[in-house]
């Protein structure tokens, strides 16, 4: 391998040419001698022994992983909320592995300590009564919730997912900069930076001994599954929905550990215990991964404000039938000020100090410490007591070193005198720094570093690894996503092989099937509403083609048929005059919409299809004309549209949900064709609208094939209504949709068809009995009302 | 003083019930030394389908109701016999107001009584600037913190006009106080802004009046609904005093408690339902009669 040969110094040497540490800061890459540490040495080989070109090729691998994988974050910016692609810092984080057991051992002791003050603040409160922590500190964290004052979580840890952001000092050691314990996000992400950075080296990575992640997600999910009252009860993680900042890692680490993937409304409370509202009825639940902040989780006893809870669920925490990673309440351990006291609990607690020293930290609610923070104000970070956000996402009342101008200092004084205990001085953050690419050229970054900790059977299990934060310049502040920062992947590197880990476990006993998931009603609601969004865009994209066929044989438009098209585009609320419709757009967006908020369920190619829909529909409005080109685009627009229905039937597992989907697309056909049948085979329409109807639904052809003479009514009507053999007819839709409701839960209740069931057969056998000369406007018409009927029954019986 | 105590309530919803549950606070609790409880009942129309009585981190008893279908209307009644055994000694036992800051630092306990959750922020109240001027006006830093609220407490009672239309449910008690008008809920919230702006620990209370007044006295305003009013930490030996600004008297016997909070959100009667519809109505009737 290239990597390993010997280079000439000078390669290296010429690559880290820019590569200048600021003075008075650790740097991950070089020692204080300016020498490259020996954990990074055979990478910087490897990347200075690639052409220009190479490396280009190299970080294009990982871009292209992150864009099929469809990466993104969400990020809010004066109300407008975006998804932005995965800003990836392509150099990796190497940490020695010796180095890494320290630290391992330090956040070990911590992940206790935090346990043992979360046990005190939720039990006898022993802590607060000797002074060990500042009583009225927790009274006044809104992250201290009454309503679970007292109960002892189930299984009885509060914590079994945490994380910590660590960083270097200029001394060389590591400091915890904050705490995370509420709903610690990351991790999936994490696990993105990996699989993208080790493909863009992937020839150096495969024989770097860099320790797999795969093992601690194993563990971890064995662990949670080892929650569970009952082995029948899928281990769930509760998201706050597609609109929160992290929604892609949520249902990512769903699909990766398979889990289901659940939002509040999901959830309800019967008899005291946790229910997940399926299409089969309530199905229960006992163990959450919990990506929501608890105060959000009830609205019935934490805050009434929340419209993503679940009314009831404090009571089933508290009645003990329900696990939470984290405890609801866990949140209070992030609040800064407690950063004061946690060196001292560690000494009274565990009878041992810190391991690894998390940032000096002062609490002004004690006037000593005020006296301090005020006379050392221009070498602090001053910020709010309570806030649990992490020194470097400063806060509207944050005044920073650097950031003190008189009229700072007159606040803070006025703070200081007035309000001291809502204040906490910290010392000022000086991060180590570490490589990163600028424009080809390696130059040093300020890094922060999150390290994730998951209990299981055996303890507390790090992940050797790590989601690291990286600036964009050289200032700390500009760590942080929203402000530019990126996000590098984490090598903790062994002199010695490594273990190849895999999410399989060792095997045990026979193989036994996995049962399926059981369906949550909102994902069935939005699959059906995903079917028939998809579905009616294709007749907006057929109707709209066979305007503009038309137009571009004559563009003056003045056909019988062309006006008869116009007709039936708005009846359909389609703009005639548009040659891309708003209309249109809308309906691409429904359907991306009901997709969205079910992304755990199908494939990213899916996803990827029906954005690349709207993308390019959104591209042609206002670049095309009307006629043929129009009538091409459309083309384009229906084979994108197919590609989205293709891999759907190709790869979509054939469980409840995909039943769903069909339905919903197969009422949408049926309508479509009715309508199209109702206006073009009236009486009063048109010459030429007969092969029109036989256009728009896609049946030309057969309907050559199969009646040579020229289209009348009967023919049409045959092939569009009748036939069962026309995917297109409303009769094959019946018919499938009889077939997939009788493999919904519920079609037969010990033998006897459910209501849905009997609607279904009525519509299918009152359509399979018509002729061509019986079914006319009037039958038209019975069997759209049969249809509305019927998608009505299907969300009282499923989605409610 | 023995009472027999009835409160009738029903509550109607629009077509959207998010959920069938609710958590009631209607039930008075005891206070040792002030109120006790020798017997009390609460019966639903329609019946819940699942229902459990407990209490809160405050004390206070709470009923957990579940409703499935969505009824148009639910009643309740509770029913209990209280005693009230408040003595008024007359003695002042607080400290100067300006010592009182020392007394809370020196406060360690978490319990439901512990002035400390009531001395910051809550749910429906936070810092008004108007209402803390107004405040420091009408106290000299020589006044005891008893002499204070009884001083704030007369101040509300003179100053606001009580006005059942001048306010709703959801109104803050900075637009309350610029109104100078408002209910039992807007003087409560009001007074505990400005208690806490002064540093003294507030809390907000919900109870009963007694229906018909002692003779010779006034009929007290708020006495055919629930009522709500203030409760004030005035140091260590004092402990929680209780005042009524909307009828300017400090609270004795012809008061009967049901629950205590930080504010409102805490100690509201019903809640779980409140904020589905606007179109949510209540209807009470109120007998508190003593033996």
């Amino acid at each position: 391998m290239s990597a390993s040969l010997p280079l000439p110094v000078d390669a290296v040497a010429g690559l880290l040419g820019q590569y200048r540490v600021p003075p008075g800061v650790a740097d991950e890459l070089k020692d204080a001698a300016g020498t490259v540490r020996p954990v990074w040495r055979r990478f910087m080989e490897h990347i200075a022994g690639q052409t220009p070109e190479q490396l280009r090729h190299q970080i294009a691998r990982a871009n292209h992983y992150l864009r099929d994988a469809g990466v993104y974050y969400r990020q809010y910016d004066e109300g407008v909320s975006a998804e932005l692609e995965w800003p990836l810092s392509h150099v990796p984080v190497l940490i020695d592995e010796t180095d890494w057991d320290r630290i391992t051992v330090g956040l070990i002791q911590r992940a206790n300590l935090l346990e043992a003050v979360a046990r005190d603040i939720y039990g006898p409160n022993i802590l607060a009564r000797e002074g060990h922590i500042p009583a009225s500190l927790i009274a006044s964290s809104p992250e201290w919730l009454r309503p679970l004052v007292g109960s002892r979580p189930r299984g009885g840890h509060f914590l079994n997912f945490v994380a910590f952001e660590i960083g270097r000092g200029p001394n060389g050691e590591w400091w915890v900069l904050g705490d995370r314990t509420q709903a610690p996000s990351g991790v999936g992400f994490a696990l993105q930076n990996r699989v993208a950075t080790a493909r863009a080296f992937a020839e150096f990575y495969a024989g770097a001994n860099v320790h797999r992640l795969a093992g601690f997600f194993r563990h971890f999910r064995d662990s949670l599954n080892g929650m569970r009252k009952i082995e029948t009860n899928r281990v769930s993680i509760l998201t706050p929905g597609p609109m929160n900042e992290t929604y892609f890692e949520h249902a990512y680490i769903a699909r990766y550990l398979g889990f289901g993937l659940l939002e509040g409304e999901d959830l309800t409370v019967e008899d005291g215990e946790l229910m997940v509202r399926t299409v089969g009825g309530p199905v229960p639940i006992d163990v959450l991964w919990r990506r929501i902040d608890s105060n959000f989780t009830d609205p019935l006893e934490l805050d009434a404000r929340s419209q993503i809870g679940t009314p009831g669920l404090v009571s089933a925490v508290r009645n003990g039938n329900v696990t939470l990673v984290n405890a609801l309440g866990t949140g209070i351990l992030e609040i800064r000020a407690l950063l004061a006291f946690l060196p001292k609990l560690s000494q009274h607690l565990l009878g041992e100090p810190l391991a690894l020293p998390n940032i000096a930290t002062w609490w002004c609610g004690q006037p000593a410490e005020a006296e301090h923070v005020r006379s050392n104000a221009d070498r602090m970070m001053i910020g709010e007591a309570l806030s649990t956000r992490l020194p470097f996402e400063l806060d509207d009342h944050a005044f920073v070193r650097g950031n003190l101008n008189d009229n700072a200092i007159d606040t803070l004084d006025d703070l200081l005198r007035d309000d001291p205990a809502s204040l906490v001085g910290q010392e000022v953050v000086t991060l180590s720094t570490t490589p990163a690419l600028v424009d080809g050229v390696l130059l040093p970054r300020p890094m922060s570093l999150r390290v994730f900790l998951a209990r299981t059977r055996d303890g507390w299990r790090v992940m050797p690894g790590g989601y690291a934060r990286i600036g964009r310049t050289e200032n700390p502040a500009a760590i942080a996503m929203r402000r530019g920062g990126s996000a590098a992947d984490v090598w903790i590197v062994s002199p010695d092989p490594v273990a190849q880990e895999t999410m399989l476990g060792p095997p045990e006993g026979p193989f036994s099937r996995a049962v399926p998931g059981t369906l949550p009603s909102r994902a069935a609601d939005n699959l059906f509403w995903l079917g028939r969004y998809v579905e009616r865009t294709e007749g907006h994209l057929r109707l709209l083609r066979a305007l503009h066929l038309r137009l571009s044989e004559d563009p003056s438009g003045s056909a019988p048929t062309v006006e008869l098209l116009r007709k039936v585009l708005m009846e359909r609320g389609l703009d005639d005059e548009a040659n891309v419709p708003e209309r249109l757009l809308q309906t691409i967006a429904s359907a991306i919409n009901s997709a969205g908020k079910i992304r755990d369920r199908f494939s990213v190619d899916g996803w990827m299809a029906l954005n690349d829909l709207s993308k390019t529909a959104r591209r042609f409005s206002g670049h095309l004309t009307a006629g043929d080109d129009c009538a091409r685009a459309m083309g384009v627009l229906l084979r994108k549209v197919s590609g989205f229905t293709g891999l759907v039937h190709e790869n979509m597992y054939r469980f409840v949900g995909w039943r769903f989907m069909s339905i919903g697309r197969a009422l949408e056909r049926t309508q479509f064709i009715l309508d199209t049948l109702s206006s073009m085979t009236a009486a009063d329409a048109p010459e030429g609208a007969l092969d029109l109807a036989v256009e728009i639904a896609d049946s030309a052809m057969t309907h050559r094939r199969r009646y040579a003479l020229a289209s009348t009514r009967a023919t049409v009507v045959d092939l569009l209504g009748l036939d069962p053999m026309n995917p297109r007819s409303i009769l094959f839709s019946a018919n499938e949709i009889k077939e997939h409701v009788s493999f919904l839960p519920g079609a037969d209740v010990f033998g006897q068809l459910s209501a849905l069931s009997r609607a279904v057969l009525q519509m299918q056998a009152s359509v399979a009995v018509l002729t061509p000369m019986t079914l006319d406007a009037a039958a038209l018409r019975a069997i759209r009302r049969q249809a509305f009927d019927l998608s009505d029954l299907i969300s009282t019986t499923y989605f409610r | 003083m023995l009472y027999d105590v009835t409160l009738r309530m029903s509550y109607g919803f629009g077509e959207h019930s998010a959920s069938g549950r609710q958590i009631l606070r209607v039930l008075p609790k005891a206070v040792p030394g002030r109120q006790r409880v020798i017997a009390s009942a609460l019966d639903f129309q329609p019946r819940p389908l699942d229902r459990s009585d407990g209490s809160d981190f405050f004390g206070n008893i709470t009923v957990e109701a579940v409703f499935r279908n969505a009824w148009r209307e639910i009643a309740f009644t509770v029913a209990a016999r209280v005693e009230r055994t408040v003595e008024t000694t007359g003695l002042d036992l607080s400290p100067a107001i300006e010592s009182l800051p020392a007394a809370i630092d020196r406060q360690r306990d978490l319990g439901p009584r512990s002035p400390l959750h009531f001395t910051g922020p809550s749910v429906r109240i936070g810092p008004d600037p108007a209402i803390s001027r107004y405040a420091k006006d009408q106290l000299n830093p020589r006044m005891t913190a008893f002499e204070v609220a009884s001083a704030l407490n007369m101040a509300f009672y003179r100053d606001m006009e009580f006005d059942a239309d001048a306010t709703d449910v959801n109104t803050p008690a900075g637009t309350a106080f610029a109104l100078r008008s408002g209910v039992c809920q807007d003087f409560a919230h009001i007074m505990i802004t400005a208690l806490r702006s002064v540093g003294i620990p507030a809390g907000y209370v919900s109870g009963l009046l007694r229906t018909r007044p002692p003779e010779g006295k006034p009929r007290l305003e708020g006495a055919d609904a629930m009522h709500a009013w203030v409760m004030a930490w005035c140091g260590e030996e004092a402990g929680w005093q209780e005042f009524d600004p909307t009828n300017g008297v400090i609270v004795a016997n012809d008061h009967i408690l049901i629950a205590v909070g930080r504010d409102y959100a805490d100690v509201a009667p019903v809640s779980g339902v409140l904020k589905t519809t606007g179109s949510q109505e209540i209807d009470q009737a109120v007998d508190v009669i003593p033996l």
